[in-house]
């Protein structure tokens, strides 16, 4: 029975140590979208937004447009003879507007274009501003230009503004969490569901299980095997987020283990759920495709699904890699121990019981 | 002489259907201990799907299987211990090499390393021992499932078609194992194949399939014997000949001639005394001889005889 299940651990291992392309999707890929995503949205630098300006009152004045002369000691001409005008300050980071001299129908179709979100259009006794009020940097912009014209710099009341870089409350801090649920799913469906239907598919299922090899020990070592790669891979991508952006744990270390190994419990079992019929690959990918494909956008991995309409966020919740993305987080940044994960823990390992046994009820080896 | 011994497998009034397709329409066998049995027919006539059933890979929709007395419900565990089996395809896993597989179904036997360099020995995989399984050739994928098959020393071996696609050479190899592990272990074995020669070589009873049923069973002896007749006279001639103008005697059991291709197929009783008067006739008409070739009947003859069509097609 133990060497069975050691020599059946041992291969998966090896399959999976000789796979360069998995080994780049499993380990690499998971932190390369870390670091990507980490730092377009965490480490803000200087933003540089455009806006169009038409110019219809015809001033022939050597200051620039009329209304920029309104900015009075905001505006700059750059290199490339452009008026810009610099906001904020270190607390908020740093937007330079760059103004373009345009005529309107070129404005609309740079507007169309998503270059500029924002145009200025100079009429001889008044000021309109053309934007999509359901964009919010188009708004922004609104205000703080509008504001600029005003004389009244809303960025400038320093006193009031208390920005959130502590560790725990940026980005970086709501997207490791998920991204290690999405790579345990990603792991079990793929790695698990999708080599049991090609090993089905090949036959060698049929002649394995044509030998004492028991039928249990056999998924079993699947979810062992998986279990120590996705934990190995997560490990990864924590230690590399950790050195590169600080991020901690403050939770209980040992609470994160059991709601990760339960995690890997769930999604063992729904992958053998998933792979327990079907011998043709193609179907498979479609099956697999059809369980990890709503999650994956829907559970907050990225994003927060709380902004969805209140009737889907009430079943998102319930999806399995949502309990195990929103509890890892839990533990991750709001220093969750034991007691507060462990419902969930023992609902995704009671899940993954579940579906594992009626999977093997129902299998086919054959 | 056989009745003395063990049966070993019992085959009952097995039928098993897909759908529409009979693909085991009824058949009765008994195997006993120590008999290497072939199993010969074309294409889709049931050997795979009757294999199979006898493996426990698939359920008959109706009849017995007992092997040594035991059945595929009660006893999978002792049965998958005695039975070493090959499929007709089976990919192993790409990326393991002929060691490592070996190791992983050794693993399943409990066995030990030990065992398993004997069988690398035994299938001639020594040297590739560290090649990965999606490196080999045909021949070598078919001597590792072999050799997998072997690895429990298995009282009955069911191979499905184990030499398809090797070369003469190493047909013969294998050949020589499974010989060699009659003689020396009495296993019991099933092997299906296409090839006569094989089933002829290897195996004292050959079974003949068909449409889901046996068509014939026994020796080769027995069958040709009882099934099939004669000699036959294989010739092409140079010009055409009417097939009337053919020596008749009461000892020719058939006559084919083809006026097209100008070549026919004459089946007698006695070759000793109907060759020359052919040869007379031939004379007489002044035609020439292209081909002549005089053989017993085969496997392949007695098939034709009963179905109208080739084994091999
Ligand atoms: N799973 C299946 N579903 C439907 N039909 C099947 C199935 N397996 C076999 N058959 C059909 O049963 C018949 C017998 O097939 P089988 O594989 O036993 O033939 P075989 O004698 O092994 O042929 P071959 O020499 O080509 O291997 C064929 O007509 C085949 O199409
Ligand atoms: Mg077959």
């Amino acid at each position: 029975m133990l060497k069975e299940l050691i020599e059946l651990i041992k291969i998966h291992f090896k399959e999976f140590f000789r796979e360069p392309g998995i080994i780049f999707w499993a380990i690499l890929f998971p932190i390369l979208m870390a670091w990507g995503l980490g730092t377009a949205f965490t480490k803000k630098g200087e933003l540089i937004r455009t806006v169009a300006y038409v110019e219809q009152a015809n001033t022939d004045s050597d200051n620039g447009p009329s209304f920029i002369t309104a900015l009075l000691s905001k505006t700059k001409v750059n290199e490339n003879g452009l008026f810009t005008a610099t906001f904020g300050n270190d607390k908020l980071g740093i937007t330079t507007y760059k103004f373009v001299p345009s005529n309107w129908d070129e404005a609309i179709i740079k507007l169309k274009r998503g270059e500029v979100n924002l145009i200025l259009d100079h009429r001889k006794d008044s000021l309109e501003y053309h934007f999509d009020p359901l964009n919010p940097e188009a708004q922004l912009a609104y205000l703080q230009l509008h504001g600029l014209i005003n004389q009244q710099d809303l960025s400038n009341d320093e006193a009031s503004i208390q920005p959130l870089t502590q560790i725990g409350t940026r980005y970086i801090d709501f997207l490791v969490p998920g991204l290690m649920a999405l790579n345990v799913m990603m792991s079990c469906m793929w790695g698990i569901g999708y080599s049991l239907i090609d090993k089905r598919m090949k036959k060698l299922l049929r002649r394995m299980v044509a030998t004492p090899m028991r039928k249990s020990s056999f998924l079993i070592a699947q979810f062992i095997s998986r279990v120590t790669l996705s934990g190995l891979e997560a490990v990864l991508l924590v230690v590399f987020t950790m050195l590169y952006f600080d991020i901690e744990i403050q939770g209980n270390i040992g609470a994160l283990i059991l709601l990760f190994v339960s995690g890997n419990m769930a999604f063992t079992g729904i992958a053998i759920l998933v792979s327990s019929r079907t011998s043709n690959t193609q179907v498979g990918n479609g099956l697999i495709n059809a369980v990890v494909m709503p999650m994956m956008i829907l559970s907050g991995v990225f994003f927060s699904y709380r902004n969805f309409p209140d009737w889907t966020v009430s079943i998102i919740e319930k999806f399995p890699l949502t309990l195990l993305a929103d509890n890892l987080r839990s533990i991750f940044i709001e220093g969750a121990g034991l007691a507060q994960v462990l419902v969930p823990t023992v609902i995704l390992a009671g899940l993954g019981v579940i579906t594992f046994s009626v999977g093997l009820r129902i299998y086919k080896w054959y | 002489m056989n009745n003395q011994k063990e049966i070993i497998i019992a085959v009952e009034q097995v039928k098993k259907y897909f759908k529409e397709v009979k693909a085991v329409d009824g058949i009765d066998l008994k195997i006993h201990a120590g008999e290497y049995v072939a199993l010969l027919g074309p294409n889709g006539a049931g050997k795979t799907t009757l294999v199979e059933m006898i493996e426990g890979i698939q359920q008959p929709n109706h009849g017995k299987i007992s092997i040594k007395g035991k059945n595929w419900k009660h006893h999978q565990d002792e049965l998958h211990r005695i039975i070493g089996l090959s499929l007709q395809e089976t990919r192993f896993i790409d990326k393991l090499s002929v060691l490592e597989t070996l190791n992983l179904f050794a693993g399943f036997y409990g066995l030990s390393k030990g065992k398993v360099s004997e069988i690398l020995d035994l299938v001639n995989l020594e040297e590739k021992k560290k090649t990965w399984v999606v490196n080999l050739s045909g021949g070598q994928r078919q001597r590792l499932a072999l050799g997998i098959a072997l690895l429990n020393d298995p009282e009955i071996l069911l191979l499905d078609e184990p030499t398809t696609g090797l070369d003469p050479t190493a047909r013969r190899e294998v050949w020589d194992i499974l010989m060699k592990l009659k003689n020396e272990r009495n296993t019991t074995m099933i092997l299906t194949t296409h090839y006569m020669e094989e089933a002829s070589y290897l195996c004292e009873k050959i079974v003949i399939m068909h449409s889901g049923k046996i068509l014939a069973q026994g020796t080769l002896d027995e069958l040709l014997s009882k099934h099939v007749k004669g000699e036959a006279i294989d010739f092409a001639l140079d010009r055409s000949i009417s097939k009337d103008d053919l020596p008749k005697t009461e000892k020719v059991i058939k006559i084919d001639y083809d006026e097209d291709n100008l070549n026919g197929e004459i089946i007698v009783e006695d070759l000793v005394s109907y060759l020359p008067k052919f040869l007379d006739v031939v004379k007489q008409n002044n035609l020439n001889l292209t081909s002549l070739e005089c053989r017993k009947m085969t496997l392949d003859d007695l098939f034709i005889s009963m179905t109208g069509r080739h084994l091999n097609d």
